[in-house]
């Protein structure tokens, strides 16, 4: 009951700070719904017991992601264009449209029958293996480094992949991106100085 | 319909996600606004993930593919940002519509 009410509230913030990102017009108060949207979506994570996902979005995409996208908003938030406004037309068309489409997504999404989606966490019916629901640092961290102890509970067969590969890809995929980052947004004489 | 213990109350909410994100980098003028659609957008494929990670036999591989999918976005926003600051410099505005240099 507690939970059910506590998913109501989270997802109603999640999708109602969301339409509030697209219909106001100031790039701050995006930001800020944008925060409140991205951490109410947090807490949906804790309600699905994934807690680690959770705690990474609070830290990655509130504290990391948001923060640069507020630096970009202070640093580009002066000069001659600056009032960038929607067309109320087009604000029009644009709801019309999304209306639409969110009843395409969702009438073709919930028409379907997903196999095994009996309401059965399956984090908790992974069993004796020493999984408790809603603890998966320990499992999430293992394949990270090649392991499946959640998957390779009966014994049989090949073991279950990994993630070793796409991990070492990302961490070097992140490193080259910023790097390349500071690359494109070095200080140079801007055309202002020059004028 | 917004019971917890339901796959379809979580993919509704990824789906508004989704559309809100979609909604947003069409309709926005401003660059960086471009990118809070996007985030949105990826934010709504989290949800997902993390619905079938809980509610399918997918067991933890969806949660897994949730955190590279949060790496990723990070490294995409940190991109879009620089280019955003160098379009800035050269323009003096973020407006995409006057974006228009490569137009043939």
């Amino acid at each position: 009951m507690g939970q059910s009410f506590l998913f109501t509230f989270f997802a109603l913030s999640t999708c109602l700070s969301a339409i509030a990102v697209v219909v106001s017009q100031t790039v701050v108060r995006m930001a800020f719904w944008l925060i409140i949207s991205l951490g109410s979506t947090a807490a949906l994570f804790f309600l699905a017991e994934a807690d680690f996902v959770g705690a990474a979005q609070l830290l990655v995409y509130v504290g990391g992601t948001l923060v640069l996208l507020v630096f970009g908003v202070m640093l580009t938030a002066s000069g001659p264009y600056l009032k960038i406004a929607t067309a109320p037309g087009e604000t029009i068309v644009a709801g019309l449209l999304g209306m639409l489409f969110l009843f395409m997504v969702y009438s073709s999404v919930g028409d379907v029958q997903w196999v095994g989606a009996e309401g059965v966490s399956a984090v908790k019916s992974a069993g004796d293996g020493g999984l408790q629901p809603g603890n998966t640092l320990r499992p999430i961290g293992l394949s990270l480094f090649g392991l499946r102890p959640d998957k390779d509970l009966d014994g049989d067969g090949p073991a279950a992949p990994g993630y070793l590969l796409p991990f070492e890809i990302v961490s070097v995929h992140l490193l080259v991106v910023l790097i390349g980052a500071a690359y494109l947004a070095r200080a140079k004489r801007s055309r202002a100085a020059n004028q | 319909m917004l019971a917890d213990n339901n796959i379809n109350s979580y993919l509704l909410v990824g789906a508004v996600l989704f559309v809100c994100g979609v909604i947003c980098m069409a309709t926005k003028r401003n660059g960086i606004g471009v990118l809070m659609g996007v985030e949105l957008v990826l934010n709504g494929a989290n949800v997902n993930f993390v619905a079938f990670s809980k509610f399918t036999r997918l067991g933890l591989d969806g949660q897994v593919f949730s955190l590279f999918v949060i790496v990723l976005a990070a490294a995409e926003a940190a991109v879009a940002l620089a280019i955003a600051l160098n379009f800035y410099n050269n323009h003096l505005t973020i407006d995409v519509d006057r974006a228009s240099k490569l137009r043939g």
